[in-house]
């Protein structure tokens, strides 16, 4: 995909199709020089029989395609740069996925814009709510939409151009106050 | 600097606009699943959000929706006004957005050269 932000946006839209009315997303530059990011929903879950071939593209639930990519890319992208892909599920109560990348791999993809794969995110399921957070060598920053919901009551819609526009650019002001310096990320 | 303190002046703004959003009906919908990812959906749903802020048609509603089977003709973006036939946009770049949101959207006038499906209302 080029950009991790890409693969966590496409890993949150599997949590909104399984129908998760919270996805956490949780992304850290950790001290052995790894990105972690973990996108852990309260959606429909997995069988564990579907969940070991879950790596496979040949398995998925759509209808539209015979493949799913979303999972087996992340599971290659992570392993072509000296990290790996997790995931763990339980029907009914949800699925957590967690990759992590060695950053000084040349092949590791930057991770790019999280601000505007979050924004895009909500504005497209906003009803779904978002628990997002970024550990950066600076410091950690949390942005919850529940808080926003709360703040604004029934005229709060994260479709509407305005309130996106807001969020993405709170997002990306706060991760550039967190995340290390100097690199473009 | 932004702060969650925008929101108040927000607020206002976004009530006055919820009734409008009920009722005007016209949608632009994006194919968010995972090759319209890969192909640069994220970018044309933003180009989406800033072309509507930008021309204060806050009345326009975006959608997403997942695949389609349409893969290689991603992006995809439909249009859809109210008792017109729906449209579906291929291959859509954040470019060609202001393009279809002044002819389309605003004027009515399907932009054929992009058109890859249409589906007539009933
Ligand atoms: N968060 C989740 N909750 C429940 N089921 C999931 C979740 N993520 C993935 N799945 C299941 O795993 C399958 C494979 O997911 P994957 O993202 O690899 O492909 P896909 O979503 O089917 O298709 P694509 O991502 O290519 O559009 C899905 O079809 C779905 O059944
Ligand atoms: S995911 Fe785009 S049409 Fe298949
Ligand atoms: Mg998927």
């Amino acid at each position: 995909m080029g950009e991790l932000a890409l693969n966590i946006l496409d890993l949150a839209q599997n949590a909104v199709a399984a129908q998760a009315t919270l996805i956490r997303i949780e992304v850290a530059e950790n001290e052995e020089g790894f990105l972690v990011f973990r996108i852990a929903d309260n959606g429909r879950g997995m069988e564990q029989s579907f969940l070991e071939k879950v790596r496979d593209p040949f398995v998925t639930t759509r209808t539209t395609r015979k493949v799913g990519m979303g999972i087996p890319l992340v599971d290659m992208a992570a392993q072509q740069c000296g990290g790996r892909m997790d995931i763990t599920s339980r029907p009914g109560k949800g699925t957590e996925v967690t990759a992590s990348f060695r950053r000084d791999n040349i092949d590791c993809p930057p991770l790019g814009d999280v601000a505007g794969s979050i924004a895009v995110l909500l504005a497209g399921a906003p009803a779904t709510d978002v628990l997002f957070s970024y550990k950066g060598s600076r410091g950690d920053f949390v942005f919850d939409s529940r808080n926003i919901r709360e703040e604004l009551g029934e005229a709060c819609d994260f479709s509407h151009p305005e309130l996106a526009a807001w969020v993405r650019a709170y997002l990306q002001q706060e991760i550039d106050r967190v995340k290390e310096e100097g690199r473009a990320i | 600097m932004k702060s969650l303190a925008d929101l108040h002046a927000l607020r206002d703004k976004l009530k006055s606009d919820l009734k409008l959003r009920k009722e005007s009906g016209t949608k632009i919908i994006i194919g968010m699943g995972t090759c319209g990812i890969a192909a640069g959906a994220r970018e044309v749903m933003a180009a989406v959000l800033d072309e509507l802020a930008r021309r204060h048609l806050t009345d326009v509603q975006v959608q997403q929706t997942g695949c389609i089977g349409m893969c290689d003709k991603e992006v995809l973006l439909d249009v859809l006004r109210p008792g017109e036939a729906r449209i579906t946009y291929g291959n859509v770049k954040p470019e060609d957005v202001s393009k279809i949101i002044a002819n389309h959207v605003v004027n009515g006038n399907i932009v054929e050269d992009m058109v890859v499906g249409k589906i007539e209302n009933k």
